[in-house]
C-alpha cells in the first residue's frame, strides 16, 4: 500500500492508498521507501515546536499539518504574508513541500491550504471577508468532515462548498448530523472556533530576536543575562519567584534547543537563576546559529512560601542556592536527604528522597528509631558470606567476606527481625514463613572492626543456613 | 556532650592565643577569623595548634578499606557537636549511610544533605560549592582519588568563607602523593577492652565499647611530637548519650597490648589521664610561652 507519493509519481497517476502491485504495474521502476509514521510525526512535532517562535499557540494537525494562531503576532513579524512566506521557505529548505494559508477562521485557512489550486510552496492570504468567495469553488472535503459524510454529500451532487451556501439547514441536519452546518459556519466565521485554549499572553515569558544568529556560549550567556534581568524584574513586581524556568533557543535550521532549571524555593534573583542556567548552556547545540531566545517561567510561587525542612533555621536561606546548584548539575534525584520510614526491616527503615521533593518537605512525620544499635553504613543488598557457626543459635566463630577471613572475637545477639509478611518475598526467598526471619548479630573481629551479620530463616538440621553481611558499625 | 579530658592549661593561654593569631596572619589573609571546631577530645585538641580542627581548612582522614565504618564513625562523632551550626553536606558515590545508626551516633540525619556523584570530578565540584557556601557546619567527601591540585582547590574554597572540609580516604588511595590538607589523620578500629583486666572473656559475652586508634600524621602549624608524627590516641566510644573519651595516648603505634580503660565518666566530668605523657608531647610554642 502506498502511504505517500512524490510529485513525479503523482503525475504518473499514482496516489496514496493504491496497492503496491497496481503501482508497480504502472511504474515498474518505482522506488520505494518504507513509511515511517512515527518519524514523520516526530519531524512534524519538531517543526511545530519551532513555529513557536512566531506564535505561542501552535499545534499539530493530523499527520501533515500545523496550526498557528497568529492573532496579534504581527508586531513580531512585518506582515502576515511575510510570516507565511517565511514558514514555507523554511519548510522548503528543510525539504518539505508546504503550502500556507492565512484566513480569518481556522476552517477557511484549512480548506484553502489543502484544497485551493495553489502552486507548490506558495502562500495565500485571505483578506477579511474574502473567505466566502474563496471557499465556494473548493471541494466539500475542505470542510473537515468525516470521509463518509463527504461521500454522501458528493452523491447528492453537493461537490463544492459553494453548493452548500444556498441549502436550507433544516433538511441537512437529520441526514448528516449537525456537523456539516457547524463546519460551514465555522469556516465562514459565523460561529467561533478556538484552535487552542485562549489565555492571555503569559506575562512570565520574555523573548529576544537576535539580529545575527549566535552560536558561541558567551553570546548565549549574554543574551540569557539580559532576558533573565527582564524576567526577574517582572516577577519582582508581582512578588513572585520562579520555581522552574525554561530557556528555548530557536535555531535557524528550525530546531529548538531547550534547557530547564528548577529551584528549591522561589527566587527572582537574576544572579542566582542566571548562574543555574549558565551551567547548562553547554547542553545547547547551537547548530548553524540561534536566531531567537525565549525565557519562560514555567512555575512561579509567592516568595518565601516554602522552607527546605533541613531544620537549619536561618541557615536555610544560604543553603537553598547551594541545593539548587547541586540539583542542577547532579540531577535532583542525586541530592538527597534521609527520611525515617515505618518499617521493621532495616533496609526499609529509611528512604533517601530528593531534597527538592515537595512531598517530603518540612519535618519527618516520625522519629528515627534509636532503641537498638544500628550500623552507620548499610549495604543496600546484603552480601552473602561464608560462616563457621556452632548450631543452632550461636553467633559465628569465623566468617569470610569478599575472600577475607574475619575471626570473631566478640559477638552480641541474636536480634530477631521478622520480615513483614504482607510484603512480596525478595529474590530467592520462598515467601514469608520462617524464611522471612532474620537473626542479626553484632560481631567484632580481632582487629576491632564491627559488622552486622544475619542468618536467614530458622535453623534446620538438614539445610546449610544462609548468612549475610548487612552493615558496619564504627 | 563529650567528656573533656583536660590535661593542663592555665595562664599562658592568652599569650599563646596572641602568638597563634600572629602566625595565622602570616599564613595568609584567608585564615583570619575562620574560627575553630573543637573536637571535644581534650588531649587531641591540645595538640592541634588552634585547640581544635581549624575552620576554613581542609582535613584529611584516612581509613582502611576493609574498615568501612571506623573513619566515618570517628568523623561523625566529631561532627555531632557541630551539626547544631548548620546542615552538613556529604558527597559520595554510593550513599550507604544509615539514618538510625547516624542518629544513635549523635548526628541527626535531618541535618544531612547527601550528594550522590558518579564521578570524582562531580564530587570535588560539589565539595567546592559546599565549602564556598556560608551556613554549612561541614562538608564531607569520599573521593576515590585526590591530587595536590584538587585538594588545593578545596583548601582555597574552604578559606574563602571559613568552611570546614573533611575528606575521607582509603589507605591505598591515600598513599599516592601529598595533598594540601591542613591535617591528616589515620583512623582504624581497635579491639575493645575487657571489663576486668586479665580476666578471660567469653566470646559471646557481648560487645564492649567500640574503640578507635587515631593518629595525627600531619598538622600544619604544630611541631611533630616524635618520629611517628604528632600524636596517637586510643579513643573509646561512650554510651548512646554520645560520650567519647580519650582512653589513652599511645607511645608507639604497635598498641597490641591495650591496657584496660577506665569507664568514661558522665557528661561534663573532667578526668585527667596520664599527665606525664602529655608533658613530653608539648610543642615548642608551649615551651616558649
Amino acid at each position: 500500500m502506498l502511504a505517500a507519493v512524490d510529485p513525479a509519481a503523482a503525475l504518473a497517476g499514482l496516489a496514496p492508498g493504491m496497492s503496491l502491485a497496481d503501482a508497480r504495474a504502472r511504474l515498474p521502476d518505482l522506488r520505494l521507501v518504507d513509511a515511517d509514521p512515527a518519524g514523520d510525526a516526530q519531524a512534524l512535532a519538531g517543526f511545530a515546536d519551532w513555529c513557536g517562535r512566531f506564535s505561542p499557540w501552535t499545534s499539530v494537525d493530523g499527520a501533515d499539518g500545523i496550526w498557528l494562531d497568529v492573532t496579534g503576532c504581527v508586531p513580531l513579524v512585518p506582515s502576515e504574508e511575510a510570516l507565511a512566506r517565511e514558514l514555507v521557505e523554511r519548510a522548503a529548505r528543510l525539504g518539505f513541500a508546504a503550502r500556507a494559508a492565512v484566513a480569518d477562521t481556522p476552517g477557511a485557512a484549512w480548506a484553502v491550504a489543502r484544497y485551493a489550486e495553489l502552486p507548490a510552496s506558495s502562500v495565500r492570504i485571505l483578506a477579511a471577508g474574502e473567505a466566502r468567495a474563496a471557499l465556494a469553488p473548493l471541494p466539500v472535503a475542505g470542510l473537515r468532515l468525516a470521509a463518509e459524510i463527504t461521500q454522501d454529500l458528493k452523491r447528492l451532487g453537493l461537490k463544492r462548498i459553494g453548493d452548500l451556501y444556498g441549502m436550507a439547514r433544516a433538511p441537512l441536519a437529520p441526514r448528516f448530523g449537525e456537523a456539516v452546518a457547524r463546519r460551514l459556519d465555522q469556516a465562514l466565521g459565523l460561529i467561533e472556533e478556538p484552535i487552542s485554549p485562549r489565555q492571555p499572553i503569559e506575562p512570565r515569558m520574555v523573548r529576544r530576536i537576535l539580529a545575527e544568529p549566535i552560536s558561541t556560549p558567551e553570546a548565549i550567556e549574554h543574551g540569557l543575562t539580559q532576558l533573565m534581568a527582564l524576567l526577574c524584574r517582572r516577577l519582582e513586581e508581582e512578588g513572585l519567584g520562579a520555581r522552574r524556568l525554561e530557556l528555548a533557543c530557536f535555531r535557524v535550521d528550525a530546531q529548538v534547543e531547550r534547557i530547564a532549571i528548577g529551584t528549591s524555593r522561589p527566587s527572582h534573583e537574576p544572579g542566582h537563576l542566571g548562574r543555574l542556567m549558565t551551567e547548562k548552556i553547554g547542553e545547547i547545540a547551537p547548530g548553524f546559529g540561534i536566531e531567537l531566545m525565549q525565557l519562560r517561567a514555567l512555575a512561579v510561587e509567592p516568595l518565601a512560601a516554602r522552607q527546605l525542612g533541613l531544620d537549619a533555621g536561618q541557615a536555610d536561606g544560604a543553603v537553598a542556592p547551594l541545593v539548587d546548584r547541586l540539583a542542577n548539575r547532579l540531577g535532583a534525584r542525586n541530592v538527597l536527604r534521609l527520611m525515617p520510614e515505618n518499617s521493621h526491616l532495616p533496609e526499609r527503615a529509611q528512604r533517601a528522597v530528593s531534597v527538592l521533593d515537595e512531598r517530603h518537605g518540612g519535618k519527618p512525620k516520625q522519629d528515627w528509631p534509636v532503641a537498638r544499635p544500628r550500623p552507620i553504613r548499610l549495604l543496600t543488598y546484603p552480601d552473602p558470606i561464608e560462616v563457621m557457626a556452632p548450631v543452632p543459635d550461636d553467633p559465628p566463630l569465623m566468617f569470610r567476606w569478599r575472600r577475607v577471613p574475619h575471626r570473631v572475637r566478640r559477638a552480641e545477639g541474636p536480634e530477631r527481625i521478622a520480615l513483614e509478611w504482607w510484603r512480596e518475598p525478595e529474590n530467592g526467598q520462598s515467601g514469608a514463613g520462617t524464611d522471612g526471619i532474620r537473626d542479626y548479630y553484632r560481631v567484632e573481629d580481632e582487629a576491632g572492626r564491627r559488622f552486622w551479620l544475619y542468618r536467614r530463616g530458622l535453623y534446620r538440621p538438614e539445610t546449610v543456613p544462609a548468612w549475610f553481611l548487612h552493615g558496619f558499625f564504627p | 556532650m563529650a567528656t573533656l579530658v583536660q590535661l593542663g592549661g592555665g595562664k599562658k593561654d592568652a599569650a599563646l592565643a596572641a602568638l597563634r593569631a600572629t602566625l595565622r596572619r602570616l599564613e595568609g589573609p584567608g585564615r583570619v577569623a575562620a574560627g575553630v571546631a573543637p573536637t571535644g577530645l581534650g588531649p587531641i585538641d591540645d595538640v592541634l595548634p588552634e585547640g581544635g580542627l581549624a575552620r576554613g581548612a581542609l582535613h584529611e582522614i584516612v581509613g582502611e578499606a576493609a574498615d568501612r565504618a571506623a573513619a566515618s564513625g570517628f568523623v561523625l562523632r566529631l561532627l555531632a557537636g557541630l551539626a547544631a551550626q548548620g546542615p552538613v553536606l556529604w558527597c559520595l558515590a554510593d550513599p550507604d549511610l544509615y539514618g538510625p545508626g547516624l542518629q544513635r551516633l549523635g548526628l541527626a540525619p535531618d541535618r544531612l544533605i547527601l550528594a550522590r556523584t558518579r564521578r570524582d570530578a562531580d564530587l570535588l565540584w560539589a565539595m567546592e560549592e559546599g565549602l564556598k557556601t556560608p551556613g554549612l557546619a561541614a562538608v564531607l567527601g569520599e573521593p576515590h582519588g585526590l591530587d595536590l591540585t584538587a585538594s588545593r582547590r578545596l583548601q582555597l574554597a574552604a578559606e574563602s568563607v571559613g568552611g570546614l572540609g573533611l575528606v575521607l580516604r582509603q589507605a591505598e588511595a591515600a598513599k599516592a602523593g601529598a595533598t594540601a590538607a591542613v591535617t591528616r589523620w589515620r583512623v582504624a578500629s581497635a579491639p575493645s577492652a575487657v571489663a576486668v583486666p586479665g580476666a578471660p572473656v567469653p566470646r559471646d559475652f557481648g560487645l564492649m565499647r567500640g574503640r578507635w586508634r587515631v593518629s595525627l600524621e600531619r598538622c600544619r602549624g604544630a611541631a611533630p611530637a616524635g618520629e611517628h608524627g604528632y600524636g596517637h590516641w586510643l579513643v573509646e566510644e561512650g554510651d548512646a548519650a554520645g560520650i567519647v573519651a580519650v582512653a589513652q595516648e599511645l607511645g608507639d603505634r604497635s598498641g597490641a597490648s591495650a591496657p584496660p580503660v577506665r569507664p568514661a565518666g558522665p557528661v561534663g566530668q573532667v578526668e585527667p589521664i596520664r599527665r606525664a605523657v602529655r608533658d613530653r608531647r608539648d610543642t615548642p610554642i608551649r615551651q616558649a610561652g
